[in-house]
């Protein structure tokens, strides 16, 4: 069973996608580092956290059928890599929607949801998933 | 830097090899190469062994030691080394072994590559599998490894127009060649229908469109090129080595249709070796998925990025092709025991490059290449082999 260390459940980024921007260079990146992969040592000291706007589009989906068994209630459920507003990409389900409505490009915004739990009555991770944006406008025509 | 010949292979049958234990097949392989490359066992200097994820697989740590002690070896405590690099552990350790022999710090080296797969159940074997990958930031949000892949097929798909069906004729090719060799996980060849009918894994890809779990070992025997002749009538020298590293997880990356660390490696190799793609005549590619062989023959650079999926419809990648890819089967057909799969790479293009791989030989092969991916492209080792 892929279980997340204590760290990482008490970590806020994955909760408020708390991310760093690069000072030296205005480059974003998540989750958070040390160093900036582009400015090297320039980049100590100067590395901001900043909290990510979670707005962002499709930049690539899937529909997982087999897979990880704690996930296996919620399955078949999408996955996307999403490009954020800041450059930046994330990996995370997208939930409230239909295979047919998912397209590469297709704007979403994060939520925090529940991800997984640890048998019946473990302990419960939450985590970022994504939601489409104006999937309804979409669904009844052009958006004004 | 001195000049590496490999002198002997040896590999079990990769599958479900329930009556041997991890050990048994590592020494099966290795003893197999030994035999082969006609030296003794108290000729060997070192042993390195590409092994990615025993201690979950089989509880058990330790890999190179126990290697070495069941292959005879304890009482003359060579070094013993286990190296890991998730699905390039293979590729990496005949890496290690390459340089220990160009240094001059050993003279014969034994490299093996082993992995025990089958004794865990199929989800408990994909929660190890998925280790490859970030577990903070990819595995735990719901990412398969599986599922990985699919972005890249359909970010593939969207942007250079690559069909359902040219991925689908990889896992065609793949058990076509698989169904030529009598060591192959699979020997049944399969249609497109085969592909396309399957159970969905991650969409696009399908159940035929992973390689399997496997149980299997190879293992290779190296010694400077200026010896080589004393061994056997058929050295072939490793003439170029390249590895490369990138972003552990795949969304770090910009371009995600195309492995740079592959790219990396390849240049590290041919510049090494001083020679081109236009002189490969065959070529063992990691298609752990059949999406991964479209980006690996587009990235190694023997067809244009985006035009992969073509050049495998139209036959280019076949054993008669312009390049011959996958010979064995591939990591689809043949099997893919993790640690080994590096090591099976390096046996198949030494066989093809000896012209002893029967029905699937490739007419008058002179150099041959072998690619390694851990992850989904983190790390990435590329051989080139040529017949002396």
């Amino acid at each position: 069973m892929a279980t997340a260390p204590r760290f990482w459940r008490e970590n806020p980024s994955r909760y408020n996608l708390v991310g760093v921007k690069c000072n030296s260079c205005g480059r974003h990146f998540f989750p958070p580092r040390t160093i900036c992969p582009v400015c090297h040592r320039k980049s100590v000291g100067m590395m901001e956290r900043v909290k990510l706007k979670g707005t962002g589009k499709i930049f690539s989906m899937t529909e997982v059928h087999e897979g990880l068994e704690e996930l296996s209630m919620q399955r078949p459920y999408f996955l996307a890599m999403v490009e954020l507003d800041e450059g930046v990409k994330v990996t995370a389900q997208v939930i409230d929607c239909e295979a047919c409505d998912l397209e590469i490009g297709m704007p979403v915004r994060a939520t925090m949801r529940k991800l997984s739990e640890e048998g019946p009555s473990g302990v419960i991770h939450y985590g970022y998933k994504f939601v489409p944006v104006n999937l309804k406008a979409k669904a009844e025509g052009p958006a004004h | 830097m001195r000049r590496v010949a490999i002198i002997g292979v040896g590999d079990t049958e990769f599958g479900e090899l329930w009556d041997s234990s991890f050990r048994d097949i590592g020494i099966k392989a290795g003893l197999a190469a030994v035999a082969d490359a006609n030296i003794s066992a108290d000729m060997i200097d070192a042993l390195y062994v590409g092994n990615m994820s025993a201690g979950r697989f089989i509880e058990q740590e330790h890999i190179g030691a126990l290697i070495a002690d069941y292959a005879g070896l304890a009482k003359s405590h060579i070094p013993a080394t286990r190296i890991e690099a998730a699905g390039a552990s293979g590729g990496l350790a005949l890496r290690q072994g390459f340089m220990a022999v160009a240094s001059g710090l050993h003279d014969i080296v034994v490299v093996g590559g082993a992995e025990k797969m089958t004794d865990v159940s199929d989800t408990e074997s994909a929660v190890i599998q998925s280790s490859a990958a970030d577990q903070e930031w990819e595995t735990v949000l719901g990412a398969t490894f599986p599922a990985l892949h699919a972005l890249m097929a359909r970010r593939h798909m969207h942007e250079y127009g690559t069909t359902r069906e040219q991925i689908a004729d990889v896992a065609v090719k793949n058990h076509r060649n698989g169904s030529l060799n009598p060591k192959a996980q699979f020997k049944r060849e399969i249609t497109r229908e085969t592909v396309l009918g399957s159970p969905m894994v991650s969409s696009p890809l399908r159940v035929f469109d992973c390689a399997p779990s496997s149980d299997g070992a190879a293992a290779v025997v190296l010694c400077p090129l200026e010896h080589a002749k004393k061994y056997t009538e058929t050295p072939v020298e490793i003439v170029g080595s390249g590895q490369a590293s990138d972003t552990l997880s795949l969304h770090d990356r910009k371009d995600i249709c195309t492995m740079e660390a592959t790219k990396m490696a390849a240049k590290r190799a041919f510049d090494m070796a001083g020679i081109t793609q236009k002189d490969v005549d065959v070529a063992e590619v990691h298609d752990n998925f059949t999406i991964s062989e479209i980006l690996a023959i587009e990235d190694l650079g023997f067809f244009k990025k985006g035009e992969g999926g073509k050049a495998t419809e139209a036959g280019l990648t076949a054993i008669s092709g312009q390049i011959a890819v996958n010979t064995s089967g591939g990591l689809k057909a043949r099997g893919d025991p993790i640690g080994a799969t590096g090591l099976a790479q390096a046996v198949e293009v030494v066989t093809q490059l000896r012209a002893k791989a029967g029905k699937r030989q490739v007419i008058d092969a002179e150099v041959g290449l072998t690619h390694n991916v851990g992850g989904t492209g983190a790390t990435v080792v590329v051989h080139l082999l040529r017949r002396v």
